[in-house]
Parts: structure tokens; C-alpha cells; sequence
């Protein structure tokens, strides 16, 4: 449930659904996001620049000139977006994952915190339906959840320079894949070859906030001859 | 026959840019676009142009061009140092916010941006530019935008429209705030820092490192001491957010800002002075002063009274 509405600085405010961090509160951001996109692709809102949903909270940007703060939060006070029901998963997008040692730089790290073995680890992180908590920090880079409680880990203590675009990480309850090479503190598990961002794509990103995903296991030579439409 | 600016030299970091891409930052897309809205506006208005064509900013350091083809008006805004090398050889001294033109074989050496940061180069017609998503902004760490994303680099060509349309040069008068006063919003996590860290961010001077691009202004100051936890939960970000890592030094988020982040924000720099404090360069004193709503939506109203 929305909680609260504050302002960030003078185009901006922040929608709060509360401290909680779970499907259920994240829905509720979601159904927000997408009656803000809707209003806006319709044109029922005006001045609106931008709208990031993240775990439990909806941030909103505006243009100064064209809209006041107390006019969008007039407006989300007024509708009733929140019977608004989302999508039911319309379809759970499959994304291939290659678990080969040369990729899952720290799967034999977390096979000893953890107690499982290997087949144990891929086996878990196959079994579960992600949910697309949010999308971004840089382009495109979704944030998955929830992992299987016995697989929870901190991040690294020192974060590494380089990781590789592709890469699947997870850090506590969440996931996440790399969508450009850049710096991190996950724990690489593997890497796919999909390509879920491409900005020259009519469909820029293939995942929005909302979705639904599984993994699925391929093989190194299925990794490497792996093509994106 | 093509007309073109010849890249001799690109310069620091030379982008071109526009008022943003937006409706995007649900994917991991920040609006980026120019920095200093006023000047880029002034560059455009200076040409006859519409006040959002694209130009091409540039930093500290700009690019020295060669103009191939056909004479056309361009004008550079800011506060810039910069010579027109005539075919001639003759130099001339150029002079900012005021447009020329320029001949075949005439190049435009910007040297320097002069006690400021940011400077804007346009040309009447605008630069020929392939929009990504609505916009001609370039977001140099993801590759979005004109130029294939990437910042200007000496082997490139810029391709401008020719415009049937004549434009006489002119001058616009431009007042630049000389003050070194930011003004600010209280920032969604105020109160996870101490009375004393508050009271010290609104009193205390801070000096702008030289960790500064467009992403962010990191700034050296008294250490603020976070109270509940040097980490929120990742939320959206907005231009302008004055986040405080875990060492207690703020950090000002800026156009090219990651889309969401995890550190929580003491205060928001209002519209009214982003231009203003983008144009400070490392080492100068900034003091934050700290005002509510109401006078950040009046000084707005003062600030776009100047376009």
C-alpha cells in the first residue's frame, strides 16, 4: 500500500510503499509504475519526465515548467490505481545460463559457505521463477528475486574490476545479470549470451519491471554458437 | 559538395547533446543531456535555431575545427576563450555568445572555458545527428546516442543541415551568477545523519574535487556521520541528489547520474541553481543553503525568465 508521497527537490517525489522488500510491496510500485506510464503514453498527464520503480518505491521526475509536485500527487490521490490488476504473468521468459566454471567465477566459493554442492546450487537457482523487481543502475540490468533461502550471500569484500557482460550474479536474495562490462561486488554464478538490452532494437530492453523469468541450463558449445535475433 | 567540420583536435570531452531522453529510466536510462540548460539554449538561440536542436558541448579543453565547404553562422555560449584561424592565417579573437560566420578553410580553436566548466558550440540548420530514442544526447558509458555514443575524436567529421534560412548574427547578453551559494531541498534520508552532520552540510563549506564529470561532483568537506545505516534500499535517482557514502563525503549526482543507487541523499539541489553549480570548476568553495518548496518553484520561475 502506498504509504507516503515526499518531494526530492523540486521535480521530483517519491512514492513510499513502505520499508518491506517482497513481491507483494513491489507489485504495489508496479501498479503505480504502470498507471503512471499508461497516463502518460495517453496523455492524461502532462510534464511527466520519467517514472523508475524500485523495490518499494516510485520515483517520479517532472518538468518544472509544465507541472507542479502537489498536481501529481493530486492526481495518483485521486485515482484508483491500486484496483488495477497487473498483468498475470503473461508469459515467463526463458534466458539461457551456462554454468561452466570458466563463467561461475565464485560457484566453488559459495559451494563451502553454503553446504551445497554444485548440482545442488545450479538445481536451486533453475527451480525458481524470478521476479523483475526493478530495472537500471545501468542500462537494462535487471534485479531478480527471490533466490532459495539456502543460497543467500553477502557480496564480495572487495568488488571486482571487471566483470564480464552476460554475467549472472546474486547477492542476498536477489540475481542480476550484467548487462555491460563494469565493475562488481556480486557472486558470478554464471553467464548467458542472450542479449536483454540493446538500445538500436525497437524493444530496447526485453525485461520490464513485473516480468517473469526462469533459467535454463545450456552447454559451453551452445553458449558459444548461441545467436541473438 | 558535402559540407562538413573536420576534427582536427577533439578536445577533453567533447558530446553532442540535447534537453535529454526521457520516459527511459525504468530501463536503466538516465536523460543524460546538456549540462548547463541556460547556455545551451543561448547557443541555439544565437543561430536562430529552436532552443532544443542539438549542439555540441564540450569541456574545460574544446575542439579545434575546420570548417570544409560553404560559409555558415555558428555561435559558441559560456564563458569561452577561443580564436577563428582564418584560411588567411589571420587570427581573431572570438568572443562567446555573440554568432559569426565562418568560411572554407576557416577553423575554430576553443581553447579554453574561462573560470567555468561547460561551453556549447551551434550552428545555424543544426549538426546532421541520428537520434536514439527521441534524442541526440550521448551517454559516453553506455554507447547511447549520436557519434556511436562516444565522445568526439580527432578523426570524425560533423555533418551539419544546410538551413535556406538567413540569419543575421547577433549578441545575447548573458549575466552569469558569480555566487557560490547553492541553494537545496532537505534530500529523502536527512534525518539518517546526526543534528550536528546537518547543521555542519548547511554551514560548513564544501570544496569541489577533481572527481568531477558528468555523472557527479564528489566534494571534500567536514565528514558527515550517518546515524542509522550507510546503505538504503536502492531507489530511484534524481539530477541533483546530494548523496552521502559511507565516508560521510557527499557526492552531487549529475545528468549522466546511474538510474538508481543505494546511498542515502541529504539534500536536492534545486532547478533553479543546477546550471550554476555544473559550471564550477575543481577546487572552487560551494556552501549549501537550505530553502523549502515553495522558494525552489518561485526561483524557477525567476530562472526561466532568462531564456
Amino acid at each position: 500500500m502506498l504509504k507516503k508521497i515526499s518531494n526530492i527537490g523540486d521535480c521530483g517525489i517519491t512514492c513510499d510503499f513502505g520499508d518491506e522488500v517482497n513481491k507483494n510491496t513491489n507489485k504495489e510500485v508496479i501498479k503505480l509504475f504502470n498507471f503512471i506510464k499508461e497516463s502518460v503514453n495517453s496523455r492524461k498527464i502532462k510534464g511527466i519526465l520519467n517514472y523508475t520503480p524500485s523495490y518499494n518505491k516510485l520515483i517520479i521526475n517532472f518538468e518544472l515548467g509544465q507541472i507542479k509536485s502537489n498536481e501529481i500527487i493530486e492526481f495518483i490521490k485521486s485515482s484508483d490505481y491500486s484496483k488495477i490488476n497487473l498483468p498475470e504473468n503473461t508469459k515467463i521468459l526463458e534466458i539461457p545460463i551456462c554454468y561452466d566454471e570458466e563463467f561461475a567465477l565464485d560457484i566453488k566459493r559459495l559451494e563451502e559457505k553454503t553446504k551445497l554442492n554444485f548440482k545442488e546450487i545450479v538445481s536451486k537457482h533453475l527451480e525458481t521463477n524470478f521476479f523483475v523487481y526493478m530495472i537500471g543502475f545501468v542500462p537494462g540490468q535487471p534485479f531478480l528475486g527471490d533466490l532459495s533461502e539456502n543460497l543467500y550471500h553477502d557480496r564480495l569484500d572487495t568488488p571486482r574490476i571487471k566483470i564480464n557482460k552476460g554475467s549472472v550474479g546474486i547477492v542476498e536474495k536477489f540475481c542480476t545479470i550484467y548487462t555491460f562490462e563494469s565493475p562488481g561486488g556480486w557472486n558470478i554464478i554464471g553467464r548467458t549470451p542472450f542479449e536483454l538490452f540493446n538500445i538500436n532494437k525497437k524493444n530496447i530492453s526485453i525485461l520490464s519491471p513485473g516480468d517473469t523469468i526462469k533459467f535454463k541450463s545450456i552447454t559451453k558449445e551452445q553458449f558459444f554458437s548461441f545467436k541473438n535475433e | 559538395m558535402s559540407n562538413y567540420f573536420k576534427v582536427i583536435r577533439p578536445g577533453i570531452n567533447s558530446t553532442f547533446q540535447d534537453l535529454g531522453r526521457f520516459g527511459l529510466q525504468h530501463l536503466g536510462i538516465v536523460a543524460s543531456g546538456c549540462m548547463d540548460q541556460l547556455s545551451f539554449c543561448i547557443s541555439n538561440k544565437l543561430v536562430g535555431n529552436k532552443i532544443s536542436e542539438g549542439a555540441l558541448e564540450f569541456a574545460y579543453q574544446g575542439p579545434l575545427l575546420e570548417l570544409v565547404g560553404d560559409s555558415v553562422l555558428v555561435a559558441i555560449s559560456g564563458k569561452v576563450n577561443f580564436n577563428i584561424i582564418k584560411k588567411s592565417g589571420e587570427t581573431i579573437q572570438g568572443t562567446s555568445n555573440e554568432s559569426f560566420n565562418i568560411s572554407d578553410g576557416d577553423q575554430i580553436d576553443i581553447l579554453s572555458t574561462l573560470n567555468s566548466v561547460y561551453g556549447y558550440f551551434s550552428i545555424l540548420g543544426g549538426f546532421k545527428l541520428k537520434e536514439v530514442k527521441g534524442s541526440v544526447s550521448t551517454l559516453v558509458r553506455a554507447n547511447i546516442g549520436p557519434n556511436k555514443g562516444d565522445k568526439l575524436k580527432s578523426t570524425d567529421k560533423i555533418f551539419f543541415n544546410r538551413s535556406s534560412k538567413k540569419d543575421k548574427t547577433k549578441k545575447i547578453q548573458v549575466e552569469f551568477e558569480q555566487d557560490n551559494i547553492i541553494r537545496v531541498m532537505q534530500g529523502l534520508q536527512i534525518h539518517y545523519f546526526s543534528k550536528k552532520s546537518q547543521e555542519d552540510f548547511f554551514s560548513n563549506e564544501y570544496k569541489i574535487t577533481k572527481l568531477t564529470d558528468r555523472m557527479g561532483m564528489r566534494l571534500e568537506g567536514v565528514k558527515l556521520q550517518n546515524i542509522i545505516n550507510k546503505n538504503i534500499k536502492s531507489e530511484g535517482i534524481t539530477k541533483g541528489s546530494i548523496q552521502v557514502p559511507g565516508d560521510g563525503q557527499p557526492i552531487i549526482l549529475l545528468s549522466d547520474h546511474p538510474t538508481i543507487g543505494g546511498y542515502p541523499k541529504i539534500a536536492n539541489v534545486i532547478t533553479a541553481d543546477y546550471d550554476k553549480l555544473v559550471q564550477k570548476t575543481p577546487g572552487t568553495i560551494i556552501k549549501f543553503k537550505l530553502v523549502n518548496l515553495a522558494v525552489a518553484e518561485n526561483a524557477f520561475q525567476d530562472y526561466v525568465r532568462k531564456f
